[in-house]
């Protein structure tokens, strides 16, 4: 049953437009490879730790070796082929110690050819490939708590955000957060990680804003809230942000330490980063079959977009990033099941009929991602310091969400832009969602907008006008469109951003078990 | 009239009742033990008769309170001393047009953290287009074009790019203050500066956690932006150089 009876040329022609601006990006995303995804490719094969007697600090060991790979022998082979030659050449017991050779000057790399070729190939599709089944065996965890403790027994989902710093803290919030209602909880990062080129090591206790995304505080944070899961007799999932420059390694960390959803955009790092376009689509696309293979559901940013133009005049861009979105989601082989497209509820209150408008953005996204888990993001635009004021607009946009049918609510906070949440603010927070849910959780069965008023109408011309953009898109080419300052007002050339050097041409020759793996699903 | 008054108390809906309002969160478990310890922190803060209209427990350990009372205190308008900013704060779309208007063509920033120091974070939140603090960064405004550099920029680096790309002014920002690195660096990178360009310079603009705003002038910068600083009050601040230089179109 749908509401606004969207006419199915007209989505078909949007999707099939998505496809066609997707496709050069991806086969450039097949051609190249980048720093990230080397080293993604031998986290995966077992190497861990980091090198805490250098004089930068600690540099990850995984940094080391493919730093000297590419200085020794180019990385256009990949990394595993000099990689795992070394390994046998030297007779070592890990890459690990593999690792600390390199940074003893010990190693000379060098790309191997014929039969040592061939061993170092079969050796490191062995080690990727236990790696891959840690991945899977988390899957099948995650199934198995699922399956025992159940789901959340409403939609949308609860979200909530931790960020203290100190994951300790982040620990004690986010099981209060648990169990005062949410399921999900996202822990966000220290601001400026997502431009750090290498993923820091251990648990931390100072971040700035947020707390350094590290496989120890993954694990960390995953033990907490399945302890807490069992107190609360659901499975309360754990959410971080596979983005900026190492997206590839966190997608991985996230696999082998079972986290739940991560935030994975197609476009964000490109638009408002600076990133380059070519590292981003490259990591993008690897770090999304990763999740494929985890069952992860990605969640997209197009909340974004709206924070930086207006939510009226830029709503198409939002369907138009969730339609390249899907397209590089179902190339990288995700399911509808693991989408989170984002939106977000950001139209300025004082506009007439904005809470019709929101209705109809949001139901334009429900319909035309009808399998995905759509994340809905609350007001931050409009959100003054008048908290009396935002806990309202809150109470609209939980009222829009459970009306609109939407799957994942991330829970606005009446503080936002003022302080960092009190404890009792996030309370106030659920206790808004719960009494919408409480009230008016069925409404939508008697919801019908009139078939030809405002609303109906209002999400056809959203749709036409994403057509359009699409279409010019498609004339432009995407990255072209991207260096031309089409998305969130942002001019990002091909050739420039952060992360450029860290992307190269592959050669023939060129070896990754991960990706082998990955793309035939085995 | 009223702003002849010199004492004045808040307005509940009677002149002179002093009526406020709070809300708080005390660590202790929900109960009148809760209640009273609410009672006693607004007696001491100097609402009397203060009444806790509501509480009810965040999980075990934590009560909130809703507190309603009168204050004794007094305001002596008087003795408000309010600390002018030496500019008006602008919105992006004032910024934009002012640069439009006065200078008729793109103001141009170049930004880096010079040094040793590789912690962009300050940089980033200014200019990065994410912004911070729920502003935009300097990225989003029109009129702007903003040249970012990154971490362990050389001062020589540096003045030679703010000169090629026309600099109007030059944002630094140093986070590491070990062995005061923060203040050395700044200084070498305005002396050289003064030095390659003479008057002809651009506004020095410099900012970091430890930065204290009256340090400007030890620094050699024209301004200096401490702790929690927001891309809007840059950017206002960066507007109203352009209307005191007069800088020709």
């Amino acid at each position: 049953m749908t509401l606004l009876d969207l006419d199915p040329e007209v989505t078909g022609r949007a999707r099939a437009l998505a496809a066609r601006a997707a496709e050069p990006v991806i086969e450039l995303a097949r051609a190249h490879t980048t720093v990230a995804v080397e080293r993604a490719t031998l986290r995966l094969a077992g190497i861990t730790g980091a090198d805490t007697t250098h004089r930068a600090g600690d540099v990850p060991w995984v940094n080391r070796v493919v730093d000297t790979i590419r200085e020794q022998c180019g990385l256009e082979h990949g990394s595993v082929l000099p990689a795992f030659h070394a390994l046998r050449e030297h007779d070592l017991g890990s890459l690990t110690e593999l690792a600390e050779a390199t940074a003893a000057g010990q190693i000379q790399f060098a790309v191997p050819t014929g039969k040592d070729a061939t061993q170092a190939a079969k050796a490191a599709k062995t080690a990727v490939a236990k790696g891959l089944r840690t991945v899977d065996r988390n899957r099948g965890q995650r199934d198995k708590l699922v399956a025992k403790l159940g789901d959340p027994p409403q939609r949308p989902w609860i979200y909530l955000i931790v960020a203290t710093g100190d994951i300790d803290e982040d620990v004690v919030q986010a099981c209060n957060a648990a169990r005062a209602g949410a399921d999900i909880i996202a822990v966000i990062r220290s601001t400026g990680q997502s431009l750090l080129d290498y993923v820091p090591e251990g648990a931390t206790h100072h971040g700035f804003a947020g707390t350094y995304a590290t496989q120890e505080n993954f694990r960390i944070m995953r033990a907490a809230l399945d302890d807490v899961s069992k107190e609360v007799g659901r499975y309360v999932r754990l959410t971080n942000y596979a983005s900026g420059l190492c997206m590839p390694e966190i997608a991985v960390l996230a696999g082998l330490e079972r986290l739940d959803m991560m935030l994975n955009d197609s476009m964000y790092g490109i638009l408002f980063r600076d990133i380059n376009p070519i590292r981003t689509f490259v990591d993008q696309r690897f770090s999304r079959q990763v999740h494929a293979r985890a069952g992860i559901i990605i969640n997209t940013g197009e909340d974004n977009y709206l924070t930086t133009a207006d939510a009226v005049e830029a709503a198409h861009t939002v369907t138009v990033s969730q339609l390249l979105n899907e397209r590089f989601a179902h190339e990288a082989g995700l399911p509808d099941e693991l989408l989170g497209l984002g939106h977000a509820f950001e139209i300025n209150p004082k506009v007439p009929d904005s809470f019709r408008m929101e209705l109809a953005h949001a139901l334009l996204a429900r319909e035309l991602f009808p399998d995905a888990p759509l994340k809905w993001m609350p007001p931050t635009k409009h959100m003054t310091g008048d908290v009396f004021n935002g806990y309202l607009l809150d109470g609209f946009f939980n009222l829009a969400g459970v009306l609109t049918g939407q799957s994942i609510l991330l829970v606005g906070m009446m503080t936002e832009a003022v302080v960092t949440p009190f404890l009792s603010d996030r309370d106030l927070a659920i206790a808004n969602v719960k009494y919408v849910l409480n009230a008016a959780g069925n409404l939508a069965e008697d919801f019908r907008p009139s078939p030809d008023g405002f609303i109906v109408k209002r999400a056809e011309q959203v749709l036409g006008e994403a057509v359009d953009l699409l279409e010019r898109i498609v004339d432009d080419g995407l990255l072209k469109a991207i260096a031309e300052g089409t998305f969130g007002l942002m001019k990002r050339p091909a050739d420039a951003g952060k992360g450029a050097d860290g992307v190269i041409v592959k050669a023939d020759g060129y070896v990754n078990p991960a990706s082998e793996l990955l793309e035939a699903g085995l | 009239m009223s702003d002849k008054k010199r004492y004045v108390r808040p307005y509940g809906d009677t002149t002179g009742d002093g009526m406020v309002q709070m809300s708080f969160t005390l660590p202790v478990p929900h109960g009148p033990r809760a209640e009273g310890a609410a009672q006693q922190l607004a007696n001491k803060m100097g609402m009397d008769p203060a009444m806790v209209v509501h509480s009810h427990a965040i999980g075990a350990d934590f009560t909130f309170v809703v507190v309603y009372g009168s204050v004794s205190h007094l305001v002596d308008l008087d003795a408000v001393k309010v600390v002018e900013r030496e500019y008006p704060l602008l919105s992006p779309y004032e910024v934009n047009s002012t640069v439009k208007n006065s200078l008729g063509r793109k103001l141009v920033v170049v930004g880096a953290c010079i040094g040793t120091d590789a912690h962009t974070v300050g940089i980033d939140a200014i200019l990065n287009i994410k912004g911070f603090a729920g502003e935009k960064g300097l990225e989003y405004y029109r009129e702007l074009r903003v040249v970012n550099l990154g971490a362990q920029v050389s001062v020589p680096e540096l003045v030679k790019r703010a000169r090629s790309e026309k600099a109007d002014a030059v944002l630094v920002s140093q986070v590491v203050t070990q062995r005061d690195a923060h203040i050395l660096n700044t200084q070498e990178m305005s002396a050289a500066f003064r030095e390659a360009m003479g008057s002809t310079r651009p506004t020095l603009v410099a900012g970091g956690p430890r930065f204290d705003p009256l340090m400007a002038g030890e620094l050699g910068v024209d301004r200096v932006f401490g702790r929690g600083t927001t891309p809007g009050e840059v950017a206002s601040y960066l507007v109203h150089t352009i209307s005191q230089k007069g800088v020709a179109a």
